[in-house]
Formats: C-alpha cells, sequence, structure tokens
C-alpha cells in the first residue's frame, strides 16, 4: 500500500538541539557537534566532591589555565566515540594481520638472541610507560569539563593501554607466552640504571594534579620526544640490525601518533592563544617538564640510536612549540 | 521462594537464535522465554554456554567474547574462560 | 632459539596484558599516586586477588564495539531517512523519550566522568582498567542517545535542551543530585552506588522493560540504541558484582561500611526509578509489563538470588526493602497524579488515561488502582471536560535526600502521606520517608548542601519568583510547547496531522477532545 507523504508533515520544527543551535544555528548539525558540545553538567551542583572539597564537581578551577569558553578547544578528527571505535578497529585490524603473520612465521624467535635482549630492554619496557600514560589521561578524562575536551583523553587513555597491550605481545611472542621476557623486561624497567630517570618522570607524573600540565607534560612533551625517539629513530636502528620485522608491530604506534598529533596541536593552539597568562603558565611548565622529558630519554637513546637523534627529536618539539609562542630547548642545543 | 534463578537475555536476532539453540541443548534445566525484541533464558542455579556447542552449531570457529554483541543483562556469578561462560550461583 | 607458542588461556593472557604492566613505584609514595583509596575507611590488604570482571583488550574491544556501532548508526540513517517517527504507536509514547533524555542520558555523560576519575583512583590496576573500559562505554551512550534522539528532537518538543534543563528543572534534580550524591563519594562508595546497586541491582529495571517497551510501541531508534548499550551493560554488571565480592573479600571491617552503602544506595535507586515506575505504566500507549510486575521479576526474584548469594559475607537484602516491595502497588500512579498536577513545569505532556488504559491498570493492580487512583482520574477527567484541566499552582515540597517532591504514602496505609522531619542545627528538614531521613542523619554535613530547587526559586536564584518566568526564561521549557497537557498540544496536533495523512491507522478517537491548555 502506498502512503503519501505531504512534505508538511515531515517537515522538521527544528533543526537540531538548542544548546547546539546557540553555538552553531539552527542548522542540521553534524554528529560530531551532537555527541561533543554542552552535555556536561555545569551549575547547580549538590554536594562537594569529599574527596577534594576544594572544588565542585565538573570545577573549572581543577586546572590553572583559564579559558573564557572550554569548547574552542575542539577535535579536528571529530572523534566522536562511534568515530573513534570505527578507526580503530581499522587500525586494529591491520595491526592484527602483522602481528598473526610475525607469530605464524615466528619472525621475532629468528632474530639473534642479542637482538632479542635489545627489544625486551629497550622497547618493551615501554609498556610501563604506556600504563602511566594511560593513568594521567584517565585523570584528565575525570577532571576536565567541555567534553571535546575529555572524550580526547579518554580516547587516548584506552589508546595507551592498547599501545601498551601491543608491546606487551612482542615480548609474549618471543618467549613463546610463558611470561618469562615479560618478567625480564619488567626486571629493567625496575631496576636497570638506563631506566631510571624514565620510571622517576613517569612516577613523578603521577602526583602531578592540574590536568592542563599533566597533559602538557604527557601527551606534549614526553611523547612529542618519546615517539620520534622510538618509534622512528630507533626502529631504524633495529632494522639497520636486521630486525625490521619489528617495524611490522609497531606501525600501529607511528599511525598513531601521526593521528594524534593533529589534536593535541589543535589543543595546545587554543590554549597558548587564549592568553598571555595562558602562555605564560605554559612557558613555565615547558621550562619545569622537558628537560626532565629529555633526560629521561637521554640513557635509552644513548644506549641505542645515540643522542643526536634525541636532539633531533628535541629540536622537531622545539619547532612545534614555538607555532603555539612558545619555547623549548633544541635548537640551540 | 526456593530457587535462585540465573538468567542470561539477549536481542531476538539471528546471532541470538544460534546462540539459544546451543544455551538450550546444553542446559536441559533452562526456561527460555520469548520478549518483544529479546530472548530471556533462565535457570535454577546455574547456565553454561559453551565454545563448542555454539561451533557446532554455527559450523566455524566462535569467540566467548562475541556473544557480548548481543547480550542485554546476565544475573549470577560470571565464570569466563576460552572455552566457556558460565553464569551461576554457588 | 626456536620457541614454541602456546596458546596462553584467556585470564593468564589478560594478567600480563593489563596489570603486568603496572608496578611498585619507589620514586614517589603509594598514598601520593593514590590518595582517596583510603579515607571512606575501606581496607584492601591485597590487589591481586582483584578477579577481572571480563577480559577485553583493547584490540578486542575496538573491533567488537566499532561492530556495534556500525549496526547502530545504520538504524540511525534508515530511521531518519524513512520518518521513523511516523511509525509510533502514538505520540504520547516520545513523552517516555522526553524524560529519558533530560533524566537520563546526562547521568550517562556524569557517569563517564565518575568512572574516569576512579580509573585513575584505585591502586590496583585491573580495578583501574574495568573503570576505565565503562568510563568509555558511558561516553559512548551518552552520545548515542542524543543521535538516538535527534530525530525526534526534529519532530516533536521537549526535547530540545536536555542538559540544560537537567541542570536546572525541578524534578530533574532528582536524577541530578543521586549522581552528584555519587560521584561527590569516594571511589569504593562510587561503584557500590552505581556498579554494584545501580548497574547491578536495578538496572534492569530501567533499560530492560522500557527497551522492550519502545520495541513494542515500534520506535526502531530507541530499541536499537538501547540494546546496543545494554549490550555494554552485561560488563558493567560484572563489574559491579566482582566489586562488590572484592571488597566483602578483603576485610570483614568492609562488611557494615558496604551494608550501609547498600542501604542507602538501593534506596536512592528505588526513589530515582520511581520515574521510570510512570513511564512504564502511563507513557507507553501498548504496555509490555507492568511496574510491578517488572519490580517483582528484576527486584524481588533478581535481588532475592543475588542476596541470597551475598548472605555468606554477612550482607543482607537492603533495609527498607519492604517499603519498595509494598510501593510497587502504588508508585508510578502516585507519580502520575502528581505530575499530572504540575505539567505546566515539566518539558513533557500528561494525561489522563484512556478508559481501555485504566482496565489494564485494574488488572494489574487489582487491589490498588480502582479502589485509590481511578476515582482521582475520574474526577480530574471531570474536570478537563468541563474546562478546568487542573494545574497545581503551589510549588511542592521536596524531600531533603531524594528530592521528590513527598508524595509518598506509608507503608500498609495509601492515605497517608509519608512525611519525616528532623532539626539539624537550628534549620528544619524534610523528607518523604523513614530511608531518606536515615540517610540525611547517616552525613548531614553532606545532604545540608542540598541544591533544592523549590528553596532556590524561592531565593529569587532562578530567574524570578513568578512560575512562568522561571519555567519559560530559567528552565528553557517554552510555554505552550514543550508544556501542559498533551490533548491539544502542538505534539498532538502534529501528531493528528501526519495520521490524517494515513488514514489506515486507528485509535485517534481522542481528537475530538478540545484542547485547553493553560
Amino acid at each position: 500500500m502506498s502512503i503519501e507523504i505531504k512534505t508538511d508533515s515531515v517537515e522538521p520544527i527544528r533543526q537540531t538541539y538548542s544548546h547546539i543551535a546557540r553555538r552553531f544555528g539552527d542548522k542540521p548539525a553534524s554528529r560530531y557537534q551532537e555527541a561533543s558540545y554542552d552535555l556536561e553538567a555545569k551549575v547547580n551542583f549538590h554536594y562537594r566532591p569529599q574527596w577534594d572539597s576544594r572544588y565542585e564537581l565538573n570545577d573549572e578551577r581543577r586546572t590553572a589555565i583559564r579559558m573564557e569558553d572550554w569548547y574552542v578547544v575542539s577535535d579536528p578528527r571529530q572523534f566522536y566515540y562511534g568515530a573513534y571505535v570505527g578507526n580503530r578497529a581499522k587500525m586494529q585490524e591491520a595491526a592484527e594481520t602483522s602481528y598473526s603473520f610475525c607469530d605464524k612465521r615466528n619472525l621475532l624467535g629468528r632474530l639473534p638472541e642479542e637482538t632479542q635482549k635489545q627489544i625486551l630492554r629497550l622497547m618493551v619496557p615501554l609498556r610501563h610507560v604506556e600504563l602511566g600514560a594511560n593513568m594521567n589521561n584517565s585523570k584528565i578524562a575525570g577532571d576536565a569539563t567541555a567534553t571535546t575536551v575529555s572524550q580526547m583523553h579518554i580516547y587516548t587513555a584506552m589508546d595507551r593501554l592498547g599501545i601498551g597491550q601491543y608491546l606487551s605481545r612482542i615480548a609474549l611472542m618471543m618467549d613463546g607466552t610463558t611470561g618469562k621476557a615479560l618478567d625480564e623486561s619488567k626486571g629493567y624497567w625496575m631496576d636497570e640504571e638506563l631506566w631510571q630517570p624514565m620510571r622517576k618522570l613517569v612516577e613523578d607524573s603521577l602526583v602531578v594534579d592540574d590536568w592542563f600540565e599533566l597533559t602538557l607534560l604527557q601527551n606534549v612533551l614526553l611523547d612529542g620526544l618519546m615517539y620520534p625517539l622510538v618509534y622512528h629513530k630507533m626502529d631504524a636502528w633495529f632494522a639497520e640490525q636486521g630486525a625490521e620485522d619489528i617495524s611490522m608491530l609497531t606501525e600501529f604506534m607511528r599511525d598513531w601518533q601521526k593521528e594524534s598529533l593533529r589534536w593535541i596541536n589543535a589543543m595546545m593552539k587554543a590554549v597558548a592563544g587564549e592568553s598571555d597568562a595562558n602562555r605564560e603558565l605554559l612557558q613555565q611548565w615547558i621550562d619545569h617538564w622537558e628537560p626532565r622529558a629529555y633526560e629521561a630519554l637521554a640513557p635509552i637513546a644513548q644506549a641505542s640510536v645515540g643522542v643526536e637523534a634525541l636532539d633531533e627529536a628535541r629540536a622537531e618539539l622545539s619547532n612545534r612549540l614555538k607555532k603555539f609562542g612558545l619555547q623549548s630547548k633544541g635548537v640551540s642545543a | 521462594m526456593s530457587q535462585q534463578l540465573v538468567f542470561i537475555v539477549f536481542q531476538d536476532n539471528d546471532n541470538a537464535r544460534y546462540l539459544a539453540d546451543a544455551i538450550m541443548a546444553d542446559n536441559p534445566h533452562a526456561e527460555m522465554q520469548h520478549q518483544p525484541a529479546m530472548i530471556r533464558i533462565q535457570a535454577d542455579k546455574r547456565l553454561v554456554i559453551n565454545r563448542e556447542t555454539m561451533e557446532e552449531e554455527l559450523g566455524r570457529d566462535w569467540d566467548v567474547q562475541e556473544m557480548l554483541i548481543d547480550v542485554i543483562s546476565i544475573g549470577g556469578n560470571v565464570d569466563e574462560d576460552d572455552d566457556h561462560f558460565i553464569l551461576e550461583w554457588k | 632459539m626456536a620457541v614454541k607458542n602456546k596458546k596462553l588461556n584467556l585470564k593468564d593472557k589478560y594478567q600480563y596484558l593489563t596489570r603486568d604492566m603496572a608496578w611498585e613505584p619507589t620514586y614517589q609514595k603509594k598514598e601520593d599516586i593514590y590518595p582517596d583509596e583510603s579515607f571512606e575507611g575501606i581496607k584492601i590488604l591485597d590487589w591481586s586477588q582483584w578477579e577481572d570482571p571480563f577480559r577485553l583488550t583493547m584490540d578486542a574491544y575496538w573491533k567488537y564495539q566499532a561492530e556495534k556501532e556500525k549496526k547502530l548508526y545504520a538504524i540511525f540513517d534508515a530511521f531518519a531517512q524513512n520518518n521513523g517517527h511516523q511509525n509510533i504507536t502514538d505520540a504520547r509514547y516520545v513523552n517516555a523519550l522526553k524524560l529519558f533524555l533530560t533524566g537520563v542520558s546526562p547521568l550517562e555523560h556524569a557517569a563517564f566522568q565518575g568512572y574516569s576519575k576512579v580509573g585513575r583512583q584505585f591502586s590496583g590496576a585491573g580495578a583501574r582498567v574495568a573503570c576505565q573500559m565503562q568510563a568509555i562505554d558511558e561516553l559512548r551512550h551518552s552520545q548515542t542517545q542524543q543521535h538516538a534522539m535527534s530525530h525526534y528532537n526534529k519532530h516533536f518538543n521537549g526535547l530540545h535542551d536536555a542538559a540544560y534543563m537537567h541542570d536546572r528543572v525541578w524534578f530533574l534534580s532528582v536524577p541530578k543530585s543521586f549522581f552528584d550524591d555519587a560521584r561527590s563519594a569516594g571511589p569504593f562508595e562510587f561503584l557500590t552506588a552505581i556498579s554494584f546497586s545501580f548497574e547491578y541491582v536495578l538496572t534492569n529495571l530501567l533499560f530492560v522493560p522500557f527497551m522492550s517497551g519502545a520495541a513494542y510501541n515500534n520506535d526502531m531508534a530507541t530499541v536499537t540504541f538501547g540494546f546496543s548499550a545494554q549490550s555494554d551493560e552485561a560488563r558493567h554488571m560484572t563489574l559491579g558484582l566482582e566489586v562488590i565480592k572484592f571488597i566483602l573479600e578483603q576485610h570483614e571491617d568492609n562488611v557494615p561500611i558496604v551494608q550501609k552503602w547498600i542501604d542507602k544506595w538501593f534506596w536512592r535507586g528505588f526513589r530515582l526509578l520511581s520515574l521510570v515506575s510512570m513511564m512504564m505504566d502511563y507513557m507507553l500507549p501498548k504496555k509490555v509489563m507492568s511496574w510491578a510486575e517488572a519490580w517483582e521479576v528484576y527486584y524481588e526474584q533478581n535481588g532475592g538470588a543475588l542476596f541470597k548469594d551475598l548472605e555468606r559475607y554477612g550482607i543482607r537484602p537492603p533495609k527498607y526493602e519492604d517499603v519498595a516491595n509494598e510501593a510497587k502497588h502504588h508508585l508510578s500512579h502516585q507519580l502520575w497524579t502528581t505530575f499530572y498536577q504540575y505539567s505546566h513545569a515539566t518539558n513533557f505532556h500528561t494525561w489522563i488515561p484512556t478508559e481501555e488504559e485504566m482496565d489494564w491498570m485494574s488488572e494489574k493492580y487489582p487491589d490498588t488502582f480502582d479502589k485509590y487512583y481511578r476515582p482521582r482520574y475520574e474526577f480530574l477527567a471531570k474536570e478537563h471536560a468541563e474546562g478546568r484541566r487542573y494545574y497545581n499552582n503551589t510549588l511542592p515540597q521536596l524531600c531533603q535526600v531524594c528530592q521528590v517532591p513527598t508524595l509518598f504514602t506509608e507503608k500498609g496505609d495509601a492515605t497517608k502521606l509519608s512525611h519525616r522531619q528532623i532539626e539539624h542545627e537550628g534549620e528544619r528538614y524534610h523528607f518523604c520517608s523513614e530511608a531518606c531521613c536515615d540517610i540525611f542523619k547517616d552525613e548531614p554535613e553532606k545532604y545540608v548542601q542540598a541544591w533544592l530547587p523549590v528553596h532556590q526559586i524561592y531565593q529569587g536564584n532562578c530567574g524570578g519568583a513568578d512560575v512562568e518566568t522561571v519555567v519559560q526564561k530559567y528552565y528553557h521549557i517554552n510555554i505552550g510547547e514543550d508544556n501542559f497537557e498533551y490533548v491539544g498540544s502542538p505534539d498532538h496536533k502534529r501528531w493528528q496531522f501526519i495520521k490524517g495523512m494515513a488514514p489506515q491507522q486507528k485509535g485517534d478517537d481522542e481528537a475530538a477532545e478540545k484542547p485547553n491548555a493553560a
């Protein structure tokens, strides 16, 4: 049976929600917009948190950074949950292919023992750094107010858990899934001198209270040096030793970091561009943390690719920061 | 009431029909109820879903975690491993 | 060296891929890294005893969740393209969605924030990871609900400013204060409140009958998001049960603390769900099951099995469970008759149930409906027919704890309003029940802080003194569109118009009735 639908009967009475229309006008909104703007509670909180009664729930004062409107920080990738998991599902599918290929052919087991040991000593302990990053990003997601900001951090938190799991699987592949290799690698993390500045830095990051200081330290500074160093320069260094297969297993991390730079840079641009006060505060934090991140990575660089490679990563970071009117060591170094 | 029911509810879709068949095959004491858009299976004390039975039903490999896509609700303590998913009150 | 790969079982593999990434800190003190773990008095001796409630690694998580999302959004698209809103049983149904989007969806977002927070607070990595996964799931629910309702919002009133209303509108302080209460508590209480009491014990009452009801009323979009969200819920429920067992097993001193929380959060949840009771019995044009039946299956039966299982830890069923069980015969009726009177201040419509609906209620509530509630509706219907649609212009007295108007009656006497009051530091506080009063007495310093909407109006904090100004300007409720009686409302008229295009649909006889809003 055919039903004649007159246009009047389906004509919408409004195009989007009022809170979206107040920002973007009453026109059809994107899924990202409807999923991300002004969803969190803003006023009339009932009780002060017992775990920190200085502030209310969803209180913007949990960071010293001041924004007229935190929603100017948004995600250039326009990730709402569905878009996020869809994207990661594709990435994991590619990674899975590489991991099972490597596993089936025992490509890692065929590497010289010395190279295997280097992987366990220099790369796999980063799974612990990833767990620290996971914790830090979860804290930020819990403290940040605007959903555009908090959602990027929970995605990142879960990404870091995933990356830690991929790194762990490298070791599980090497030891025939007994966990022996992971124990060995964890021993380096806990006790070897080489890792101690990094472990101290990660533990120190876990007591940083200001969430924006923490995202700067974790997602901008530490990752800004660590990812280029490890997943580009050290990757090439492993390849030189005939361990190019490891590259297949870290492709996820390279793709991930390239993509993450988009939202991190957009966030930094918006926050530093907001006011001189913000920029000064960011600068103080950079002055404090950037050298620490550098020092934490220096022994690892020394033991592998050499400090010059780290200096190159430092210069890259410095150039990135310069675009936001911020300085770090590196160009002169 | 002397019974201590465990239950599992899933969406009434194609996957669920295989799941329901597998559960009913392995849990003869279970009771299946069809409700709008969903299927509820309950049993006294214990319900088990076996990977092996599901694989026979489906004619392919089946990961216990695939079930999570269609499950709506459960009641009972969960014991999950590679081969089975068990709901029980001990 | 030649190595042979043997497949790890799920449990061992998961341990290596989660909590083995954690380590004992030596450069910072544990208390400084996890400062919120001890102030509630819960004693955890050994986090390694934590049983992972589910064992999803991130790769599997992304894969399965993406699959769910793909299905879900395909249906949203189809729903919008085909104007699926025209296929629902009756436009009155949409009022259930209005209540859901303003009352429940903002809680999903609050849950995202709350689980992100506890996903950092515990020193046990297994517990943290489980909480974080729930955090991102809750974000999912918050967002898919916005998307599912997006199309409805284009065609019906009352859905247009949900989060804004949630922060302000009087009855929405019931759900808001519930979640604020949990989020402002410590991490163990938060999990007892939300993961255990709400997700495990009570959430079935919200989602399962409601989604089934959506299916029954041809609301494809809601069924789909609801069921898709519930598939995450199975994981969340498992977490809820694991966390309680873990806390109880760790130290006997934890038992009385947990019992107190169970008592409190069962009651808080029960009061919150009273809104759901009216949604089920009154707002679904085609009814699946009554609130009383749902309560019997999902609380009395399932809760009974659960609390029997927890007996061995020294946990008893929640205090005042008997009051809640008895209230199942009254709850939805008491709520609906109250909201009927206050429709001028809500973002959804109310109406007198039809004759057939009243007969259904008589059948489902044989001992109470005809005796107490049918006469009220007959009276209100008569008033309405004679041009006096009743609206109550006195602001209601709200309970200091649950913030529901004090509309409930005493157990065993449906003619006697339940009311308690106490004096605390020179101020008088009012409660809907003994249970809410108990909750206050246990933590008065917390509940004196409550942002009570009626007090706030009187104190001039809501943009004006008269109800109309508050409703329009402060609540963003569009007067004459979002509020008042359903019959004759713009939603109703539009629906009649839609159905006029498709005259083969039956059941719109009430259309003859003259609108008489305001």
